[in-house]
């Protein structure tokens, strides 16, 4: 396994199987006490990571940057944009090029779909897609997947809501693919207008799975075991009052989780803009600041990985 | 009925069966412009045994370039070249689909990164090949829109 991870690019979650996922899995498991500072580490000490970032970010920059140094390695690189000679127009690729000579590992935050491709065609040392556009953002899907092992002990079986942007939704696309990849019943919650695109549902379907569609929260939130929340992004509606009257359908509230199963667990990739109320953060179903902070070790895992400090 | 015709070429090439509708991108895939300085013969809206209605090109004094056929092969995957020498046909082939298609069309997504200004050419893989479907290999998205797309 080690020889197939090792100088591998993360550019896409589709470029992984089943097994190497769920090793990464297994191995972000060990780093949890590494990652939360029980342990120290030396695994990546020497090694530097050029983290790249042209769009902002909080908690993939910085779950990155905690991975990396909770390891003994260095960050070097830049959180936006202006100042550098990006701002001066150079092209990616000469920026990718140059970084590329800085460091071990690069991490790229690009607002262009396939720009991670791009850097990876560039880069002699392995890169690690943060999120390109619309495009994937495979280290959340993995984060995502090991959250829901964590608490539901295993993927397989579990019955999925996903809700909100499902159009547009980065995080939404990789997830529901690698979903259905671990064998979990999926069902979508969105308005007609930001349903899952078609070539993903096809992909779903091509691995034998046959979701479910839905306009209605409430009606199907009863038998989920685990509720994944988006965020629906204003900008996407020309009449903001049908914005406020979408985004107040799918709202979680208390109201909302009167009749759902004890333990269903509520995931959301975070920034949230009023899709969960904040009297549910005390619930047990909450899961969302762990979630955030499974970035931390299942990061760990893939730099160690591609760094060949990990096997 | 009066007779349609079009007088046999010396030397170059007769793109037949072309999809109908098709034969004014075929002449931009091959270059025919202003300048050009031997005749091109364009015939839309042909019938045809096989598929109803075809359209023809013919160029003289020209043989095709292989890149050229990948673009015709895209938009018109039925096409026949017939690569006429001295009245003859020397050799008649179908164009054929590649698997990878590379540099010859632009991405239909503009948020690609192969439409900003960076030193590579879009690249496809073919996902398949009736109806013509390619996948970018850089942002993942699908395209069946060939026409529009070519370069």
């Amino acid at each position: 396994m080690s020889a197939a991870f090792r100088g591998m690019d993360v550019v896409s979650i589709r470029d992984f199987s089943r097994e190497q996922v769920e090793h990464v899995l297994k191995l972000a498991e060990k780093m949890v006490p590494i990652a939360k500072g029980e342990e120290r580490s030396v695994l990546l000490e020497g090694h530097v990571l050029g983290s790249l970032f042209y769009e902002p970010s909080t908690r993939t920059r910085l779950s990155f940057d905690a991975a990396m140094t909770r390891l003994g390695g260095r960050v070097l690189g830049f959180d936006q944009p202006t100042g550098a000679s990006v701002a001066k127009g150079e092209t990616l690729a000469d920026t990718i090029r140059m970084i590329d000579a800085y460091s071990d590992v690069i991490v790229l935050r690009h607002p262009q779909e396939g720009a991670a491709r791009l850097a990876a065609h560039f880069a002699n040392r392995p890169v690690i897609n943060a999120g390109d556009g619309a495009g994937q953002h495979p280290t959340q899907t993995m984060l995502d997947l090991f959250t829901i092992r964590k608490e539901k002990k295993k993927i397989e079986g579990n019955n999925v809501v996903i809700v909100g942007d499902l159009k547009y939704g980065r995080t939404v696309h990789s997830l529901s693919e690698a979903l259905a990849m671990f064998g979990a019943n999926l069902t979508f919650v969105a308005p007609p207008s930001l349903q899952i695109p078609k070539e993903h549902l096809k992909q779903i379907e091509s691995m034998g799975h046959k979701p479910k569609m839905s306009t209605s929260l409430a009606e199907v939130v009863k038998d989920a075991d685990v509720l994944y929340v988006t965020r629906i992004q204003k900008e996407r509606f020309p009449d903001p009052a049908e914005y406020q009257k979408v985004a107040g359908t799918y709202r979680i509230d208390l109201d909302l989780l009167k009749e759902v199963r004890k333990d269903l667990i509520i995931m959301h990739p975070l920034p949230r803009v009023g899709e969960i109320a904040s009297e549910v953060d005390s619930t047990p179903h909450a899961k969302y600041f762990e979630q955030a902070f499974n970035g931390v070790p299942v990061r760990m895992a893939i730099l160690g990985l591609v760094l060949g400090g990990l096997k | 009925m009066k007779e349609f015709k079009v007088t046999p070429i010396r030397n170059g090439t007769v793109i037949d069966h072309i999809n109908v509708g098709m034969a004014l991108k075929v002449l931009k895939i091959v270059g025919v412009k202003e300048d050009v300085s031997s005749t091109v013969s364009v015939l839309i809206h042909v019938p045809s045994k096989k598929a109803g209605w075809k359209d023809i090109v013919k160029i003289e004094d020209r043989e095709l370039d292989p890149k050229e056929l990948d673009r015709i092969a895209l938009i018109s995957p039925n096409a026949t070249i017939n690569i006429i020498r001295d009245y003859n046909v020397a050799e008649k082939f179908v164009v054929e689909v590649p698997n990878v298609i590379r540099g010859i069309m632009k991405c239909a997504n503009p948020g690609c990164i192969t439409n900003k200004d960076e030193p590579v050419e879009a690249e496809f893989v073919v996902e398949s090949k009736k109806p013509i479907t390619l996948r970018c290999v850089y942002c993942d998205r699908i395209t069946t829109d060939i026409a529009e797309n070519i370069q």
